[in-house]
């Protein structure tokens, strides 16, 4: 034992984390050694935040043991993680956007003069130091909204690094900055493990982790895979590894008959996609595939008229579409059911029916009143044809499991009788019964002669639903695979950049 | 199939309705009557003039007013926002209609040529100009977007200003029978305003819970993303709810300037801060948006009236109860976020 914590800084085994209806970590280890960099991979959804998460004590693992520097320890919140010496670096960035680059390293532990005030001249100084280090060129009264989006993340870097942690996370660090500023980045991890600091980076970027890492272990649907050294892997058996899972039978995908183009995207170009354009036909899935961040939320958002876009037209059966608004999609016979139940699709303190109810209203009118009847009878149909479980349609939908919520939004959009769908991470979050139906559903839909459009960051269900499949990498399309040539493996690389040769 | 990254925060939920969320429900639907029936026996008990005729149609003409202006003021709450502006529009609508209202032939006229104007034409008067306020609000909250805490406190500023300004600061007096009927005559053995709070908060239930209109107020103010994506014109909607609020504020100073037979610009100072009370005493939801109901804030404005009637009957000064109507107001604040934690 001695001997290993010696060796390890951290050894995280059996974790396991149950959400209702979802276990997310089984039985998983994660052992990190002193000076290195150990990449954590998997596919999204793999468990890997989840994990740091536990290890963060943002989350209490429901059975496991972490040990630290040798001791057994237990983790109940983020700020005991830090006064152990981990510190993470998150992917979402928050920064105070008024205070200064000091005030935000700072925060929440401010020096202090004799007299109890902040000691403002002392923080820039040490700031002013953190940065020469990092070969970061900015003042540390500057503020951070004048700090462009790569320096933040460089900034909440040398915070990390400022915590004076032995074990730094790094959660997709590269994400938002250029090139440059990767070699940097890279320098400042040689030089803490130079320190003996252990870090643990997330990445997608196969290039990173042969560049930087020691050791990589591989998550893959919250099971440990396995822990290797990166010298004896190759990329391909990296991917196998993350991938490596054969498909199961639960996709509910039928042939159907694929007919006429109906929508077209052209040369679409907004703030997160470049010149993107495809087509999609009658009766058919077409999926999108791509890491998280890629750019494809946004994209179909710019169809539907959320947000418009820069450049680039959308005919629908073939003619020209002007679709300033959702309203003006919906006319137009397109529904967009949302990535975000929570954040962009639910009332979450209406009623069941309600809910159902609100993209379809000008239906339900009679004269000037709404006729709740033939709410009723609609929300009812919905209700026994998808069946959601809820003890009423009166029912505030928050009660309700993230499941049936989801039911409850493709209601909503199947009553407004729409011949496209746009269906974002149809079942993210929901059980595998709930998920199962649904797809059945989308099965369904498309031998009605629907169109879908979906975009799902799981493989399996990418490759189990659609009939082909556009990838995204960065803002741009990297590759369209018809279902016939699709593998994990192609797409991976495609969503990854690193295949764009061999595709 | 598993998604290790997506938290699912409901805990047991089968579908079924728990018999802790039920009786929440049941709470949060009956919960403030209940507190309102509590309120009159132990106002009954407290003294025996609290149950005569006269005197519960005297607490309901002096909601009336509050009632009328928290009825527009429930609506802004309920599509999450604020009308800080209702006791200053109250101010400005009541003396334009007022000097419409005025004898042509008594003293001091302030205009002349607009004097002497038959009754609806004051009416309308009133109404358009607190229309045209809550179109301002409505216009700087929904197209320029700026917080309508903001907005609506400019407007507090600048209508009270204005009615200063339309009448030199002096009140407007010697008004019309007709006019001051409004105020004071009665109809059916009861009088006007109480009426009219009556027929208005009516139409406002089944504006807010039966029409389109309603549906996308609250559509909105529960989730103003969700419901632009369900192809709600959340600019258009947001800005007539202003101009609704507007024009039911505009309505509370017809009534108060008719009932004083007298309009002053200084009418209405601290009104809007009443509304509010009520309409959150009432369930509407400062914190979350898309909650409230026109029979809440009818209650709440109730409980208020009862409120303060009982403690001038038991002879407790009027300071002590500007500070149990601050404690109220707190305090029903905390419930309803005791609520929401409850649920969420």
């Amino acid at each position: 034992m001695s001997r290993m914590a010696d060796e390890y800084l951290l050894v995280m085994s059996d974790i396991s984390k149950q959400f209702p209806g979802v276990c997310a970590l089984d039985k998983v280890q994660l052992m990190v050694r002193k000076g290195k960099v150990h990449a954590l991979m998997g596919e999204n959804g793999a468990g890997k935040s989840t994990l740091m998460k536990c290890l963060l004590g943002m989350y209490v693992p429901d059975s496991g043991t972490i040990i630290f520097k040798g001791e057994k320890i237990k983790i109940p919140n983020p700020h005991d993680a830090l006064s152990r010496g981990i510190s993470m670096i998150h992917q979402e960035l928050n920064p105070i956007p008024h205070m200064t680059i000091a005030e935000n390293i700072f925060l929440g532990r401010e020096t202090r003069t004799w007299y109890g005030l902040v000691d403002m001249k002392a923080m820039n100084k040490k700031t002013e130091k953190l940065l020469a280090q990092l070969g970061i060129r900015l003042s540390p009264t500057t503020k951070m909204v004048e700090v462009s989006i790569a320096n933040t993340q460089l900034i909440e870097i040398a915070k990390a690094v400022s915590y004076d942690a032995d074990l730094i996370v790094m959660d997709e660090p590269t994400s938002a900055i250029t090139e440059a500023e990767v070699r940097v980045l890279f320098q400042t991890i040689r030089s803490l493990k130079e320190q003996g600091r252990s870090i643990i980076y997330i990445t997608h970027k196969m290039d990173e982790v042969f560049e930087i890492a020691d050791e990589v272990t591989v998550l893959r649907d919250g099971k440990y895979v396995s822990t290797d050294p990166v010298h004896t892997l190759t990329r391909e058996i990296l991917i196998q590894k993350m991938v490596g899972r054969e498909l199961t039978d639960m996709f509910h995908k039928e042939q159907t008959a694929i007919g006429e183009t109906v929508l077209e995207v052209r040369n679409f170009t907004g703030r997160k996609f470049r010149n993107i354009s495809f087509q999609v036909r009658r009766g058919e899935i077409f999926g999108i595939a791509g890491l998280m961040g890629a750019g494809r939320t946004e994209l179909l958002e710019a169809v539907f008229g959320v947000q418009r876009p820069d450049s680039g037209e959308v005919f629908i059966r073939g003619s020209k579409a002007e679709i300033g608004s959702p309203a003006d999609a919906i006319r137009l016979g397109l529904a967009l059911l949302t990535e975000d139940r929570k954040l962009t699709g639910l009332f979450m303190n209406a009623m069941v029916m309600d809910n159902m109810a609100i993209a379809n209203m000008k239906k339900y009118l009679r004269g000037l009143l709404v006729d709740f009847r033939k709410i009723c009878a609609d929300s009812e149909k919905m209700r026994s044809l998808l069946q959601i479980k809820t003890p009423s349609l009166k029912q505030i939908i928050k009660y309700l499991s993230g499941g049936n919520q989801q039911k409850v939004l493709l209601s909503r959009w199947l009553l407004t009788e729409p011949s496209i769908l746009i269906l974002d991470e149809p079942t993210r979050g929901i059980d595998v019964g709930a998920k199962a139906e649904v797809h059945r559903l989308m099965a369904e839909l498309t031998h009605q002669g629907k169109t879908i459009i979906m975009i799902s960051s799981e493989l399996p269900e990418i490759l189990g639903m659609s009939d082909r499949i556009m990838v995204m990498h960065e803002g741009c399309k990297t590759g369209e695979l018809a279902r016939a040539e699709a593998t994990q493996e192609k797409i991976l690389q495609l969503a990854t950049g690193t295949g764009l040769a061999a595709a | 199939m598993v998604r290790g990254t997506t938290k699912t925060t409901e805990a047991d939920m089968t579908g079924r309705l728990s018999s802790r969320a039920f009786l929440n429900s049941l709470l949060r639907t009956y919960g403030i009557f209940f507190i309102f029936l509590g309120m009159c026996i132990i106002a009954s008990l407290l003294s025996p003039a609290f149950l005569t005729k006269i005197n519960l149609i005297n607490i309901v003409r002096q909601i009336s007013i509050i009632g009328l202006i928290a009825l527009g003021g429930t609506g802004v709450i309920v599509a999450a926002g604020i009308d800080l502006s209702s006791g200053s529009v109250v101010g400005l609508t009541c003396v334009v209609a007022a000097a419409f209202a005025q004898l042509p032939s008594g003293p001091r006229v302030l205009y002349p040529s607009i004097a002497g104007s038959p009754v609806y034409l004051s009416i309308a008067a009133g109404c358009l100009v607190g229309m045209l306020a809550g179109a301002i609000n409505g216009f700087l909250i929904a197209k320029t977007k700026i917080p309508p805490f903001i907005a609506t406190l400019g407007m507090f500023s600048a209508a009270r200003g204005a009615a200063m300004l339309f009448t030199a600061g002096r009140p407007v007096s010697n008004l019309s029978d007709a006019y001051n009927f409004i105020g004071q005559g009665d109809l059916f053995g009861l009088p006007i305003p109480i009426l009219l709070l009556a027929v208005m908060a009516l139409f406002t239930h089944i504006l807010y819970s039966r029409t389109k209109f309603g549906k996308y107020i609250y559509a909105i103010g529960g989730n103003e993303q969700a419901a632009h994506i369900s192809g709600i014109n959340v600019t258009k909607y947001k800005f007539l709810i202003y101009v609704y609020a507007g024009f039911l504020s505009a309505l509370g100073g017809i009534v108060v300037s008719s009932r004083i037979g007298s309009g002053q610009p200084g009418l209405g100072v601290g009104y809007e801060f009443d509304a509010i009370t009520a309409a959150v005493i009432g369930g509407a939801s400062l914190s979350a948006g898309g909650i409230g109901s026109i029979p809440g804030t009818i209650i709440g404005a109730l409980i208020i009236g009862v409120l303060n009637n009982t403690l001038d009957l038991v002879n407790v000064s009027a300071y002590w109860q500007q500070i149990i109507k601050g404690v109220i107001i707190v305090g029903a604040v905390i419930l309803d976020q005791q609520k929401h934690k409850a649920v969420i």
